[in-house]
């Protein structure tokens, strides 16, 4: 059950938990008007250490849109930190005028530490470069809403696969549905940890250097940005950030039913190009974020019962 | 050769990697004990060349969790009536709490007083552990 939960990493729910909120936010998504109402009442705090605005607006357009309201911030140095609060009594404070707290820092673990001293869930909105776990339940919704289910197929995860971290808690719940195969498109110095690879299991996987020669057999192409701030020298950084370049002429070799995300923003690993593309659905999965983050704030709050 | 008498009843901390004797001797807090203790170092020995060993005439409490991150390697024996009664083989502690520092500057437990983190052993042969904030392995 939900109710009540903190969410931290993406593996703090069970799969069955997260199939419950996967058909929970496809109701939303069919009938969005009978839940404009459903968390009235509720006051949900959004304490946001550093800026994000995509993040900070799906969060707070999902709270309206369930008739909740919100308080927060959206830069540290207006709020008490700039008065040098530390973050375990900001949350205890904030525990006492709110239902639920979401947080976003640039500090690792920091929605972990105020897991512990929270009287209210917390839902993680990001913590730096380490866990962001409802940018996995997007991109779960995602691939649910645009291939029916989550199970049967091959997708490719393109790009950094070393310290995309989205890549690897991506990896780690999907390799628990049934019949998923992993393509892991990366140059050499990115390749995909061998932890992950060990717990895949070498028969679900393969690993290339190659798009091109990969995407036909691909049912969902993942691609995610070469991140600057990861790498100790500017020089391999230049060398690896233009890897891969997603444009018309790749996509061509692709599956008609191919669909193509991104967590976004993409810097140039998908050309403009490939926007008009029907199968580019990178976009989308930004309105899916909204729905499930819908339907993972009633859940916690309570009232995701069936109406 | 310097000769130590035997102990009737206390502890030996034994096959101590040389150098590491005064280490252990500090985080115990042997200085404190009034029974008598005794450090010694490079002691010839077949199996490690040089070792440090350690003798206290008193039977205290021993917190393995520290003897094992310092020297995972080291026996302990306890003595009763002049002979063997226990022998210890210490393994490098599964959970540890309040010794370790995590060095990721990201981590949060670099900005708050996050009180005593728990570190997840995660590869004994490299000896590194987990910090339950960030994941990031330090080793010892």
């Amino acid at each position: 059950m939900i109710k009540g939960k903190s969410l931290i990493e993406a593996n703090d729910f069970s799969l069955e938990e997260i199939d419950d909120l996967l058909d929970f936010a496809g109701k939303i998504i069919t009938r969005e008007k009978d839940y404009s109402d459903l968390c009235k009442g509720n006051l949900i705090a959004t304490l946001f250490y550093e800026p994000s605005t995509r993040t900070k607006f799906s969060f707070e357009s999902a709270i309206l849109r369930l008739g909740g309201q919100v308080i927060g911030f959206a830069d540290a140095m207006t709020s008490s930190v700039s008065k040098g609060e530390s973050l375990v009594d900001t949350i205890q404070t904030i525990s006492y005028y709110a239902d639920l707290i979401i947080i976003r820092h640039p500090k690792e673990g920091a929605p972990k530490l105020a897991s512990k001293f929270s009287k209210i869930p917390i839902i993680n909105g990001g913590d730096g470069g380490h866990q962001h776990p409802t940018q996995t339940l997007t991109d779960l919704l995602t691939i649910h809403q645009l291939k029916g289910s989550i199970s049967n197929f091959t997708i490719g995860l393109c790009g950094d696969l070393k310290f995309g971290r989205t890549t690897h808690s991506l990896a780690k719940i999907l390799l628990q549905y049934p019949g998923i195969k992993f393509v892991f498109i990366s140059p050499e110095e990115l390749r995909m940890p061998d932890y992950i690879k060990a717990e895949i299991g070498n028969n679900r996987f393969e690993e290339t250097n190659s798009l091109e020669r990969s995407i036909a057999q691909l049912d969902i192409l993942y691609m995610t940005r070469i991140q600057k701030e990861r790498f100790f020298s500017e020089e391999e950084y230049l060398r690896l950030k233009d890897s891969y370049i997603l444009d018309n002429n790749i996509m061509k070799m692709a599956k008609n039913d191919m669909i193509v995300m991104h967590p976004l923003p993409r810097v140039n690993e998908i050309a403009a190009e490939v926007d008009q593309d029907e199968r580019a659905v990178y976009f989308q999965q930004a309105k899916y974020g909204m729905y499930i983050r819908m339907a993972l704030i009633s859940k916690i709050l309570g009232k995701g019962r069936k109406l | 050769m310097i000769n130590v008498s035997k102990l009737k009843k206390g502890i030996v901390i034994d096959h101590i990697k040389s150098g590491n004797g005064y280490k252990i001797f500090r985080q115990l807090g042997l200085d404190k004990l009034e029974d008598t203790v005794v450090l010694l170092k490079n002691i010839p020995s077949k199996k490690m060349q040089v070792k440090d060993l350690i003798k206290i005439e008193n039977d205290i409490y021993l917190d393995l969790t520290v003897l094992g991150l310092i020297d995972s390697g080291v026996t302990i024996n306890i003595i009763e009536n002049g002979q063997k009664k226990k022998k210890i083989k210490l393994e490098l502690p599964r959970k540890v709490y309040g010794i370790l520092k995590c060095k990721n500057p990201r981590c949060v437990s670099t900005i708050e007083n996050v009180g005593d983190i728990e570190f997840t052993l995660v590869n004994p042969a490299t000896r590194e552990y987990q910090c339950e904030y960030c994941h990031e392995n330090t080793k010892l």
